[in-house]
C-alpha cells in the first residue's frame, strides 16, 4: 500500500503523533494529580496511625475495581470524555501512590528523625528536608508503577467514545482488517510505557547520589555472606496492567 | 441518581436471568474463563518465583519481567491476539494468562528475597536440605505477600477478562461492551456492577484464604 | 575432638579470611574463639559445619575428614545457634525445638516431648511451649535457640555469638545458665564471641585471632590473663589483667581468723574475750551468724547493740568457693580493711584481712597453679 508506515484512517481525525500526545495526556495528567491529592493524604496516614488500615482497605477495594467498569459508570456523570478516562486513572494512581509514600516515609529511622529534631528542625522542614528525601525512592518506584500502568490502561478508553490515545487505533485495526494499526498501537503503547521507566530510572538516580548503585559493596569478611536485599519498592508489586 | 436506577432495572428485569444471556451463565463463564488462566499463570509465575527467589539468581530477568508485564498493554494485546490469531478462546486466554505471570512472578521472587535470612542460615545449619529449606522455612514466611501477588494477578485477569468482551469473550464484560454498543445503559452499569462484585468477591476470598493458611506467628506483622 | 588442620579461607577479591589456622578443640569443653571484626572467628566456626568450605587444609572430626560424609548427616549431628537466635516465626516454640528430631525421622509426638524436655533444661517456662516467637523477649528466644541445638543431643555444638544481641544483664544469665548446661551434658562446645570478658568467663581453652584470620594464642584463660603472647593479645585483653587474673585463684586455702566475730546478744565477758590486739575491730553477727556490720570493742555494750552505729561489712564471699579476686574486693569495699568470708548459707566462717590476701596471692603466683575456674 502506498502511504508511511504511521499513516491512519481518517476517521480517526488525527495523526499518529498527535495520538501519541493524546495518549501521553490522558496518562500522565492523572498520575500527576494522583500524586498531588497522595502527598497530603499519606502525610496524614502517617500522622495518625490509625489512618492508614481503612485507608488502605479503600484504595485496596477501588483498586481492584476493573477499569472498564469504572469507566462506564463514570459516563453518566462526565459523558464520554476525556475526563471520563482520567478520573478512574487517577484515582489508580492515587491507590498506587497511598502506600508507597506511607512506606518510603516511615522507613526513614525514628533516629534520623530524632537527630533532625534536635538539631532543631521543625516539622515542615523535617518533612521536606529529612522525610521526603529518603522516601524519594520508594516514591518514584510508586511513580513508575502509576505510570506505566496509566500508559497502558489508556488504552481501554478507546471504549468511551475514542478517547484511548494510542488505543483509538485498535478499533480501527480490527474493523478494517489491518494488523499494522495494531501493532502501532500494542508497540507505541509499550515503547511509551518503557520510555518513561526508564526516564523515571534515571530520575531515580539524580535525585539520590546517595543511595548504592546496585554494586555490591565489599563486606568485612568475618561476616556470613550476605543476600542481595531487593529494592525498597514494595509498592513495584502492586501490578495493574488492566 | 441515574446509576442506580439503571442498576435497579438492570436486576429486576427477570430476562437479565435466564438464558445464555443471563446473569448466572455470563457470571460462571467469566469466573469459569479467570480461573483457568490463574491457574495457568500460577502454575507459571510460582515456581519460577519460588526457585529464583530462593536462589537469588535471575534477580535482573526478574526485574525485566515486572517492567514488560506492566508495560504491555492489556487491550492491545487482545486486540492483536484476535487480529492474528481469529476468533476464539485460545487467542484471548494467552494475553490474560501473560499479563498475569509477572505479578505472580515478580512477587513471589520478592517475597522469598525478603525472609529474614538469620532463620534460613538457622535452618542450613541443622542440616535441613534447600528444598525442604524452601517449602517450610522460607514459603510459610512468604505466604502473606505470595498470596497477595496471586491476588494481584486474580484481579488483573478478572479485569482484562471484563475487556476481552471486546473481542468476543463471553462473560459479564459481554454486558458492558454490548450495551455501550446497543446505547443501552441500563445493561452497561449492569454489568459494571457484577464485574466490581465479582472483584470484591475474589479480594474476599483471598483474605480468607490468607486467614486460613497464614500462619499465626506471621500473621501479627502484618 | 575436633582438628583444624592448616585451614586457610581465602574469598576471590583477595581477602584472606583465615590464615594457615592449626588447633586441636577438645572433647567435652567450650573453646571460645575471640578477636575483633575480621579476625575471621566466624568464618571458622562455619567451616566446622561446612557453611563454608575451606580453600586450603581440611577439618577432621574424631579423626575422621568431615567432607567424607554427607554434609546434612555432619550438620543434624552438630547444634548450631546465633546470634538472634534465627528462630523459626511461622511455627510454635515447641515446634522449633523440635525441627532437628523431626528431620532425623522421629514422631511428633515423640520429637514434642523431648522439646519440653529441652524447654525446661534451658529454663523457659513450659507455658510459652505454644507461644509463637513474636511473643518472647530476646532473651527467651535466644535460650529456644540453644534448646533447639540441643534437641537431638549432638556431641558438638556451635555457637556463634549467641549472647551478642541481649542486654548485658540477660546475657549474664544466659552465660550462667550456659556452664550450668555444660556442668551436666559435657558438650563440645566451640563458640565465637567478640567479648574477651565473656571468652575469659566461659572458655576452658581460649583462641585469640587477630585481624586476617591469624591466631594469636591458643591458651586456657588463665595463663592468657598471666602471660600473653604479644602486644596485641595483651591490649586486647584490657586492663586490669592481674586482678582479672585472680578469678582462678582459689580461697580454698585461705587462712581465716575466726576470732573477731560476737554475736549480738553477746554478753560482756564474751565480748571481752574476743576483742585481740591483731584486730581493732569487732565483726557483728545477728543470732543465726549472718554478718551485721564492724564495732570497735569498746563500742559495743553487752546485748544491746545498736544495727545503725555498726560500720558496714562490704560484700562478703564464699571461702573456697568464690576467687581470691572476690576475697580481695571484699576487703578493699571494707571500711576496715578485712574481709567476710561466709559459707553458702550466708553465715559467717572467718574474716581475713588485706595482708593475709596479698600474701596468699603471691603463693598462689609462685606455685604458678592456676586452679580450676571459680566463679568471681
Amino acid at each position: 500500500m502506498s502511504g508511511g508506515l504511521f499513516d491512519i484512517p481518517s476517521d480517526l481525525q488525527n495523526t499518529y503523533w498527535g495520538l501519541v500526545g493524546m495518549h501521553l495526556r490522558l496518562a500522565l495528567v492523572p498520575v500527576v494529580a494522583g500524586l498531588l491529592l497522595a502527598l497530603p493524604i499519606s502525610q496524614l496516614c502517617v500522622l495518625m496511625r490509625w489512618l492508614y488500615p481503612p485507608v488502605l482497605w479503600i484504595t485496596t477495594i477501588l483498586y481492584a475495581i476493573p477499569s472498564l467498569a469504572f469507566f462506564v459508570v463514570l459516563i453518566d456523570y462526565t459523558g464520554q470524555s476525556e475526563l471520563t478516562v482520567m478520573i478512574p486513572l487517577g484515582i489508580y494512581s492515587l491507590v498506587v501512590f497511598v502506600p508507597a509514600i506511607v512506606d518510603g516515609v516511615r522507613s526513614v529511622p525514628q533516629e534520623t528523625l530524632d537527630a533532625a529534631t534536635a538539631m532543631g528542625l521543625g516539622p515542615v522542614r523535617r518533612y521536606f528536608q529529612v522525610q521526603l528525601p529518603i522516601a524519594a525512592p520508594a516514591i518514584i518506584a510508586g511513580l513508575r508503577v502509576a505510570t506505566v500502568s496509566s500508559i497502558s490502561l489508556v488504552s481501554v478508553g478507546m471504549l468511551i467514545g475514542n478517547q484511548g490515545g494510542l488505543g483509538n487505533l485498535l478499533n480501527d485495526g480490527m474493523i478494517y482488517h489491518q494488523p499494522r494499526l495494531v501493532w502501532l498501537s500494542v508497540i507505541g503503547t509499550a515503547v511509551l510505557a518503557i520510555l518513561a521507566d526508564a526516564f523515571l530510572v534515571l530520575v531515580r538516580v539524580l535525585v539520590t547520589p546517595w543511595m548504592p548503585r546496585g554494586n555490591r559493596k565489599p563486606r568485612p569478611v568475618d561476616e556470613p555472606e550476605p543476600e542481595p536485599r531487593p529494592e525498597p519498592a514494595a509498592a513495584a508489586l502492586e501490578d495493574a496492567v488492566r | 441518581m441515574n446509576v442506580v436506577h439503571f442498576v435497579n432495572a438492570f436486576f429486576s428485569d427477570n430476562a437479565h436471568w435466564h438464558g445464555y444471556d443471563g446473569i448466572p451463565t455470563r457470571m460462571r463463564e467469566h469466573i469459569q474463563y479467570s480461573l483457568i488462566a490463574l491457574a495457568i499463570a500460577a502454575a507459571i509465575g510460582l515456581p519460577v518465583g519460588l526457585l529464583t527467589g530462593h536462589t537469588g539468581r535471575g534477580g535482573n530477568s526478574v526485574a525485566f519481567v515486572a517492567t514488560a508485564g506492566r508495560a504491555l498493554p492489556s487491550f492491545g494485546l487482545l486486540v492483536l491476539m484476535f487480529v492474528l490469531l481469529g476468533l476464539g478462546q485460545t487467542p484471548v486466554m494467552i494475553p490474560l494468562v501473560v499479563l498475569a505471570v509477572p505479578p505472580i512472578l515478580v512477587t513471589t521472587y520478592e517475597a522469598v528475597r525478603s525472609v529474614d535470612p538469620s532463620p534460613v542460615d538457622a535452618a542450613r545449619g541443622m542440616g535441613m536440605a534447600e528444598p525442604r529449606i524452601l517449602f517450610q522455612v522460607e514459603l510459610p514466611v512468604a505466604l502473606p505477600l505470595i498470596l497477595s501477588g496471586l491476588r494481584s494477578a486474580a484481579i488483573q485477569i478478572v479485569s482484562t477478562a471484563t475487556i476481552a468482551a471486546y473481542v468476543s469473550l463471553g462473560g459479564l464484560g459481554r454486558y458492558i461492551v454490548d450495551g455501550l454498543y446497543q446505547r443501552n445503559y441500563e445493561k452497561v452499569v449492569g454489568g459494571a456492577t457484577l464485574v466490581a462484585v465479582l472483584a470484591l468477591v475474589t479480594l474476599g476470598f483471598f483474605w480468607l484464604v490468607a486467614r486460613f493458611t497464614v500462619s499465626p506467628g506471621v500473621r501479627r506483622s502484618n | 575432638m575436633i582438628r583444624i588442620d592448616s585451614v586457610t579461607k581465602r574469598y576471590p577479591d583477595g581477602t584472606v579470611a583465615v590464615d594457615n589456622l592449626s588447633l586441636e578443640i577438645p572433647d567435652r569443653s567450650i573453646t571460645v574463639f575471640v578477636g575483633p571484626s575480621g579476625c575471621g572467628k566466624t568464618t571458622t566456626l562455619r567451616m566446622i559445619n561446612r557453611m563454608i568450605e575451606p580453600s586450603e587444609g581440611r577439618i577432621l572430626l574424631d579423626g575422621k575428614d568431615i567432607t567424607q560424609q554427607p554434609v546434612n548427616t555432619l550438620r543434624r549431628s552438630m547444634g548450631y545457634v546465633i546470634q538472634n537466635a534465627g528462630l523459626f516465626q511461622h511455627r510454635t516454640i515447641v515446634d522449633n525445638i523440635a525441627t532437628v528430631p523431626r528431620l532425623l525421622g522421629w514422631g511428633k509426638e515423640k520429637a514434642r516431648g523431648r522439646a519440653r524436655e529441652l524447654m525446661e533444661r534451658v529454663g523457659l517456662d513450659g507455658a510459652l511451649a505454644k507461644r509463637y516467637p513474636y511473643q518472647l523477649s530476646g532473651g527467651q528466644q535466644q535460650r529456644v535457640g540453644v534448646a533447639r541445638a540441643l534437641a537431638a543431643d549432638p556431641p558438638v555444638l556451635l555457637m556463634d555469638e549467641p549472647f551478642s544481641a541481649v542486654d548485658p544483664v540477660v546475657r549474664k544469665g544466659l552465660q550462667d545458665e550456659l556452664l550450668r548446661i555444660q556442668a551436666e551434658l559435657g558438650k563440645t562446645i566451640v563458640f565465637v564471641t567478640h567479648d574477651i570478658d565473656e571468652a575469659v568467663k566461659i572458655g576452658t581453652m581460649v583462641a585469640v585471632m587477630r585481624t586476617g584470620g591469624h591466631l594469636a594464642q591458643f591458651a586456657p584463660p588463665a595463663e592468657l590473663l598471666s602471660n600473653p603472647a604479644d602486644d596485641f593479645v595483651e591490649d586486647f585483653l584490657g586492663a586490669d589483667r592481674g586482678i582479672r587474673r585472680l578469678s582462678f585463684f582459689s580461697t580454698a586455702d585461705l587462712d581465716l581468723l575466726t576470732g573477731p566475730i560476737v554475736a549480738v546478744d553477746s554478753t560482756a565477758e564474751q565480748i571481752a574475750e574476743r576483742g585481740t590486739d591483731e584486730v581493732p575491730y569487732l565483726l557483728v553477727t545477728d543470732v543465726e551468724g549472718k554478718p551485721l556490720g564492724w564495732s570497735e570493742p569498746g563500742a559495743l555494750t553487752a546485748g544491746a547493740v545498736d544495727p545503725a552505729r555498726l560500720l558496714p561489712y562490704g560484700r562478703p564471699f564464699v571461702a573456697g568457693k568464690e576467687s581470691l579476686r572476690a576475697a580481695l574486693d571484699g576487703a578493699v569495699l571494707s571500711p576496715t580493711g578485712w574481709a567476710v568470708a561466709v559459707g553458702a548459707d550466708g553465715r559467717v566462717t572467718g574474716v581475713v584481712s588485706q595482708q593475709t590476701i596479698g600474701e596468699a596471692i603471691r603463693t598462689a603466683h609462685a606455685a604458678g597453679r592456676s586452679d580450676e575456674k571459680v566463679a568471681g
